[in-house]
């Protein structure tokens, strides 16, 4: 039977994959807004095609992030305390890009909905690129003391090894909202999307094989996987082969399927190498924080895992339920609400 | 500068402007989910009106409540990480348990609710107005079970270093937060009632579309009187439970230096908080022990006595909160709670007669600088439920200043407090224009516009 500690491990990587699926493709769209969306009504059908979803897309970074504080405390208070300057700016792009979809319609001023638009591409790119650099740097270890506390600085956390995987997730993100507008609209901009997504693919893949390269010899990725990595990395590597072969086939349905396979896959390559540390120390190995030293008391975990088996399975319904409502493509005779 | 200070002050800034729109979102959600079901019952077009009016400011509102919320998910870990590490093992359950079974209701049906009108039934449409109202209330239990704990811990046993959750239908049932909870959930209830009647008023008074702004007003008129009384209810049993809880939080709201029996109120105090004497002060004799006890006698704490037994019991150091704070905090709420009781009384005297749509009295204007004040007292309680617990961050356990980030320098938090408060400034001015520009213009335009098209006069945009 799988332990208590095993299970939140499970849930947390679940949740963070989620939000990456789901709000992967919101940042796309987000970023390229000010490149698809060649006049206002275009920008709008953009905006409307993520409408009724970001929101509780992002619920599941906050989930995530309260998951972290109730299973493992100290993973949450370690990780937020050192990664302070990212998170801020992190929380400083979520806010900004919250703000303006809801805000960017209600007024007719160019400059105001200008001003906006460019609130979403920056609120979009910027969480697109740091969640890759804080995601590679707990793969790759970070300066934590005997007592479980970050003591390196910023620039600490922006390696090369990070920043690639920072561009690694800003560009499979965008790829990955392109083929989701593809999807979603209709005429020139369902055109548009699709030209930007193949144009995209290649940089992606490069990058991908690049980051996945580089893991190997920036983490202990060879001691946690193996010189065969396994069947999932393997598997997320044929998936964003197999994008540029449906892209090209006009089969947009199939290559978002295989986006959604390769940030599942990846997101679960880098919690493989975690497990079962959830901060690796890279100052001293026994320094590190571990599913067992970092978590809460088995009576915490228990009543967690009593709500979440119950909430999930609702949380996941309704919200599924709601992607089928707007299952439907934005066409320029759609009622625009944002 | 000080890096606990610093702490502090960014924690009470987000936080303060956080609950600047949450309880409107907390009231209104309810009440435009109360227009929209008169709608589908009766089919009068003028409640849907009033569901879309309304449910545009609302939804102004609430981006700027939902946003800032995320700050405080994480700020505990950024600021305070060892408050995290020592209580993380009880106060992290109900932030997770907050975002699971309220944030996704609430903003999965209010996705839904916006994009949905003419997409899903209408039966599902209200169902999802009315899941996001209770979304958004759930959200306030849950966070409220959390700060129930700083300010009465319960549930818990201190072992491996830590406070580690023993029991938690403790934590459910904890005096406090059915305490708390009554009382937030009552004003957000006053603030929509508050928000309505006052804008309701500006369109009386220049009668555009006055039968919408009339039912809209009766609408306020009856939820305010209900809500700012049970608000001063409830306000007043959490003090009595204060007095036995967290005694220096009283003394310090009623500047009462020495203990008293029985104990005189203060009306209006001067006093010097170095020395904890008063330099002039005018009190009302038994008048804090009956509203303590509701009895003419009745012991209550002063904080000189309280400063040595709390001495006696947690060591040496200075247990007093800011006294001046906690006072003129206290009485900003209880002043504003009182003028709303008064004014909702009013409302409803005018509701009473026909004169609000034929002959508006000049005093209705008043109703719309009344909107001001909810914010005020709900501010102001807030800031003394925080500052008055002081220097405690878990009362009796924890003491604010062991609680911050150990690796965060005074620099990282300057930057982040000066780029907090720069954006939610920015943000600020930009949700005031917006919901100024449609509460004034909604009236105006809704009549210009055919009945059957109330949409495209919201949307500028269109």
């Amino acid at each position: 039977m799988l332990d208590l500690n095993i299970t939140w491990f499970l849930l947390i990587a679940i949740l963070y994959t989620g939000f990456f699926v789901l709000e992967g493709f919101d940042f796309g769209v987000g970023i390229l807004l000010p490149f698809l969306g060649r006049d206002d009504k275009r920008r709008r059908m953009i905006i409307n095609t993520i409408g009724p979803h970001w929101d509780g897309n992002e619920v599941w970074l906050l989930t995530a992030g309260g998951a972290t504080f109730a299973a493992f405390p100290h993973w949450y208070a370690t990780l937020f305390s050192g990664f302070y300057m990212a998170f801020f700016l992190l929380l400083l792009a979520l806010i900004v890009r919250g703000v303006a979809f809801e805000f960017r319609s209600k007024d007719e001023r160019p400059l105001w909905r200008a001003t906006w638009d460019w609130a979403i591409f920056v609120g979009s790119a910027v969480p697109a690129l740091l969640l890759g650099v804080a995601f590679a740097n707990l793969a790759r270890g970070v300066p934590i003391d005997a007592s479980m506390t970050y003591v390196g600085g910023f620039w600490n956390l922006l390696n090369p090894y990070a920043l690639l995987g920072g561009l690694t997730t800003l560009a499979l993100f965008t790829l990955h909202g392109a083929i989701f507008l593809a999807l979603k609209t209709s005429g020139d901009l369902m055109e548009g999307a699709r030209k930007a997504a193949a144009r995209l693919w290649i940089p992606v893949v490069v990058l991908i094989f690049a980051f996945f390269g580089a893991t190997y010899v920036a983490t202990d990725a060879l001691q946690q996987l193996g010189l065969n990595p396994g069947v999932v990395p393997l598997a997320g590597g044929a998936a964003i082969l197999l994008v540029g072969y449906f892209l090209r086939k006009r089969r947009e349905g199939y290559a978002f399927m295989l986006t959604i396979v390769t940030i599942i896959t990846a997101t679960a390559t880098i919690f493989m190498i975690m497990f079962p540390r959830v901060m690796i120390s890279s100052l001293d190995p026994a320094w590190s924080l571990t599913i067992y030293n970092a978590s809460s008391s088995p009576y915490t975990l228990r009543v967690m895992t009593f709500v979440a088996l119950i909430f999930v399975p609702v949380v996941l319904a309704y919200q599924g339920w709601t992607y089928w409502i707007f299952r439907r493509r934005i066409t320029e005779q759609s009622a625009l609400e944002y | 500068m000080d890096v606990t200070l610093l702490a502090r002050l960014q924690f009470a800034v987000t936080t303060v402007y956080h609950f600047f729109f949450v309880p409107l979102t907390l009231g209104l959600s309810i009440l435009v989910a109360v227009m929209q079901t008169i709608y589908f019952r009766t089919g009068d077009e003028t409640y849907k009106k009033m569901t879309k009016f309304w449910g545009k400011l609302f939804l102004i509102n609430f981006a700027l409540g939902v946003v800032t919320g995320i700050v405080q998910e994480f700020q505990f870990g950024m600021n305070w990480s060892e408050y995290s590490r020592f209580v993380g093992d009880i106060f992290g359950a109900p932030l997770a348990i907050e975002a699971l079974l309220a944030f996704f209701l609430e903003s999965t049906f209010l996705g839904l609710w916006i994009f949905g009108w003419d997409r899903v039934s209408k039966r599902v449409h209200l169902a999802s107005i009315w899941l996001a109202a209770i979304g958004a209330n759930i959200s306030a239990f849950w966070i409220l079970l959390a700060n129930a704990f700083m300010q009465q811990p319960l549930g818990f046993v201190l072992q491996n270093g830590r406070a580690e959750m023993n029991d938690f239908l403790s934590l459910l049932f904890n005096p406090t937060l059915w305490k708390m909870f009554p009382h937030t959930f009552y004003s957000g209830l006053a603030t929509a009632a508050f928000f309505i009647m006052g804008i309701s008023a500006y369109h009386l008074v220049r009668k555009s579309n006055p039968e919408m702004f009339r039912r809209s007003f009766q609408i306020g008129a009856i939820v305010a009187i209900l809500g700012s009384l049970l608000v001063a209810l409830t306000g007043h049993s959490q003090m009595q439970h204060l007095v036995e809880t967290q005694p220096m939080k009283v003394a310090a709201a009623e500047a009462l230096w020495n203990t008293e029996n029985p104990a005189a109120l203060s009306l209006f105090t001067v006093g010097n908080e170095r020395e904890r004497r008063d330099v002039f002060a005018i009190r009302l004799p038994f008048a804090l022990s009956i509203l303590a006890f509701n009895q003419l006698y009745g012991t209550v704490e002063g904080i000189n006595n309280l400063q040595e037994s709390y001495t006696a019991a947690y060591g040496p150091g200075d247990y007093v909160p800011p006294v001046a704070i906690s006072y003129w905090s206290f009485r900003i709420m209880v002043g504003a709670g009182t003028l709303m009781v008064l004014l909702a009384f009013y409302a409803i005297f005018l509701v009473m007669g026909e004169q609000l749509t034929q002959n508006p009295p000049r005093l209705l204007g008043w109703f719309t600088l009344a909107i001001g004040l909810p914010y005020l007292a709900n501010s102001a309680g807030w800031i003394l439920t925080e500052v008055g617990r002081q220097p405690w961050v878990v009362h009796g356990l924890m003491r604010v200043e062991t609680a911050v980030s150990p690796n965060v320098t005074a620099g990282m938090l300057l930057t982040s407090l000066i780029g907090f408060t720069l954006i939610y400034g920015i943000l600020a001015a930009a949700d005031v224009y917006l919901i100024t520009k449609f509460a004034r213009a909604g009236g105006a335009k809704l009549e210009a516009q055919p009945a059957d098209e109330p949409r495209i006069s919201l949307i500028p945009g269109d």
